[in-house]
């Protein structure tokens, strides 16, 4: 807050007859110009990718994201998205349906169980592993995460609930749509595990000893009066959880093996919006496999602006109800 | 408790001992969250110890990868060793004055109306996919100037904006207001209060949000694919309008190589690049609770 004491006005207008300071107005003025720098790289990368998707968006239209395909033979150029959208929604919806419950559970574990010595400590872990960068997760995920799943995990899933069209054949090399999921899963986990931390700190007091001095168990105290009043937030966190999953490009590419098609196999391999435009870097055919490759970004940023848009207003309506600060999560 | 009260059959009619044993299940789940959630750090970190402790010697980051097929004797990654030195250095030259200046303006000088529109900016541009904003730089910058470090650093400061910003924004916010009252009463103009009085205050805060925006920027792969990975010389370079190989693409390259050999390297960087995260970002957390609590306020 600024000067709290005096009216904002008197401290921001020169007085009168008071001469104007060239120091005040030049710091305002440079200050000011950063604010609106950074407030004009959200519409410049807006219009950066509008531009650069445009001649895929005038050719394809509203086609490419229902069709599948991914074809660069020059003079039978076809792009569509469908199959990356459906890779990104069965990875991420799958990623926050593991990591989501678990996030949670560790948030509870954080404020009301642990006991006193262990609650800083394990919250610092608990948020380092947001620290650790995608590549390393990635390269972890391909030469220890995959193999474990493909020798240990996948052939039990596929015998005892082989019946869901999920759990089909194992995966032959590690690389399958379900390491992918759990990679995310990992890297989703802090993030919304940190943003319910903070909001179950701000559960008051008095509602909790009031549940529990009418009787409940503690897990009663917590169905009963913590998630609801923390609900708005949760689901805020869940929204931010969702959205880094579906931008997460790099250590999905690492572990997801690629291909354009469409299946409910978790254990085959896939591709996502981000990943496919990750595995693309070194090159593409084509101006037009470029600019389609741009096409798969916009649908991302508009994803993640609506995401972050709809998490932001629930969380700003809770801070304003609880004045709780939240922590945010970044999309990698 | 007293129970004289209630006998036993009166207690199971309510259901006591079914509900207690919920909430012993219930206690006992949220335990082996935090286990789980612990043991994916732990499993990672010694994941990457154990295989990158070998291959880990002072040629990783003195010598240069060699080029072309026939390689013989160690080789290491001192290009990107390198690369990333100079792409995350030019990039905090870039988001560090500029993320302190955006708090300034919003702390010190906007209306709310205004202050609320740029934060919820800096919240968006905080949620913006890192790969959406290679995209978006290699629109900017790559076309047409071809790729560059300076790409990747503008793509690194873009991701380290928000972060800075953010965490000037809550220490400025700490300070208090007598304190420039104190200085405006004096006589000190606006400017001068700003930069002298409230400024030196928030150091603690800006060091420790810029270090959290450096381990954040410096794992980042996402951002240099399109910037800066294609084109780069296997030795070592500092000229930033060169593209540069990076620790991370470098990781990422490796990984993907069907040399095992690649692999023990891609693993002992990604060893010094976790180390260097983790003590990074162990140390603003500590920086972060010190300054704190010297000004008075506990989280």
């Amino acid at each position: 807050m600024s000067a709290a004491g005096l009216a904002p006005d008197e401290t921001r207008r020169p007085l009168e007859g008071r001469r104007v300071r060239f120091g005040d107005l030049a710091l305002q003025g440079v200050a000011g110009a950063a604010a609106a720098a950074a407030t004009a790289v959200v519409g410049l990368i807006a219009w950066k990718v509008i531009e650069g998707a445009w001649p895929s968006v005038t050719t394809f239209g509203f086609h490419f994201v229902t069709r599948i395909a991914w074809n660069p033979v020059v003079g039978r150029e076809v792009f569509g998205a469908a199959s990356f959208l459906f890779g990104t929604a069965v990875t991420s919806l799958v990623a926050l349906a593991l990591a989501g419950p678990l996030a949670i559970a560790v948030a509870l574990f954080l404020t009301e169980l642990a006991p006193r010595v262990l609650r800083a400590p394990v919250t610092a872990l608990v948020e380092t592993l947001a620290a650790v960068p995608s590549v390393v997760i990635g390269l972890w995920g391909i030469y220890v995460l995959g193999p474990i799943l493909r020798d240990h995990v996948e052939p039990s899933l596929h015998s005892t609930l082989g019946f869901l069209p999920l759990f089909g054949p194992p995966s032959s090399s590690g690389s399958s749509v379900f390491t992918a999921t759990v990679v995310l899963a990992m890297m989703i986990l802090p993030i919304v595990a940190s943003i319910t931390r903070e909001l179950f700190l701000g559960v008051p007091r008095e509602l909790k000893e009031g549940a529990l001095a009418l009787g409940t168990t503690r897990w009663e105290m917590v169905r009963g009066v913590m998630v609801p009043y923390a609900r708005g937030g949760i689901a805020a966190a869940l929204i931010l959880g969702l959205g880094r999953a579906v931008g997460e490009a790099i250590a999905v590419t690492q572990v997801i093996g690629g291909g354009v098609f469409i299946h409910w196999n978790l254990f085959d391999t896939g591709d996502t919006l981000a990943s496919k435009i990750a595995e693309s870097y070194q090159g593409a055919a084509t101006n037009l496999e470029v600019s389609s490759l741009v096409y798969l970004a916009l649908i991302l940023l508009v994803f993640s602006l609506l995401a972050n848009l709809s998490a932001q207003w629930v969380v700003r309506r809770v801070a304003r109800r609880q004045g709780v600060g939240l922590a945010r999560g970044r999309a990698g | 408790m007293s129970t004289h009260s209630l006998t036993k059959a009166a207690l199971r009619a309510e259901g006591l001992p079914r509900r207690r044993a919920t909430n012993r299940l219930m206690e006992l789940l949220a335990w082996l969250a935090a286990a789980v959630a612990m043991g994916f750090l732990v499993l990672i970190v010694w994941s990457v110890a154990r295989r990158g402790w070998s291959e880990l010697n002072l040629d990783l980051i003195t010598k240069s990868p060699a080029s072309g097929f026939l390689t013989t004797g160690r080789q290491g990654l001192a290009n990107a060793f390198a690369g990333t030195l100079v792409i995350v250095l030019l990039a905090t030259l870039m988001a560090l004055p500029t993320g302190i200046l955006v708090a300034v303006y919003l702390n010190e000088f906007a209306q709310r109306a205004i202050r609320d529109a740029v934060s919820i900016a800096l919240d968006v541009l905080n949620g913006v996919p890192a790969i959406v904003i290679g995209i978006f730089v290699y629109g900017l910058f790559v076309l047409g100037h071809g790729p560059s470090a300076f790409a990747g650093s503008f793509a690194l400061a873009v991701i380290m904006l928000p972060l800075v910003a953010r965490s000037t924004m809550e220490v400025l916010a700490l300070v208090p207001g007598a304190l420039r009252e104190a200085s405006l009463a004096l006589g000190v103009p606006r400017w001068r209060t700003t930069l002298s009085v409230v400024l030196p205050q928030t150091v603690g805060g800006i060091v420790t949000g810029t270090t959290l925006a450096v381990a954040r920027a410096a794992g980042e792969t996402a951002p240099l694919l399109f910037t800066s990975s294609v084109g780069v010389g296997t030795q070592v370079h500092w000229t930033p309008h060169h593209p540069l190989q990076s620790v991370p693409v470098a990781i990422f390259e490796l990984s993907e190589s069907p040399d095992p050999k690649d692999h023990a390297r891609a693993w002992a960087a990604a060893l010094v690049l976790l180390v260097f995260i983790l003590l990074a970002s162990l140390s603003a957390r500590w920086l972060a609770t010190r300054h704190r609590s010297r000004l008075g306020t506990s989280r």
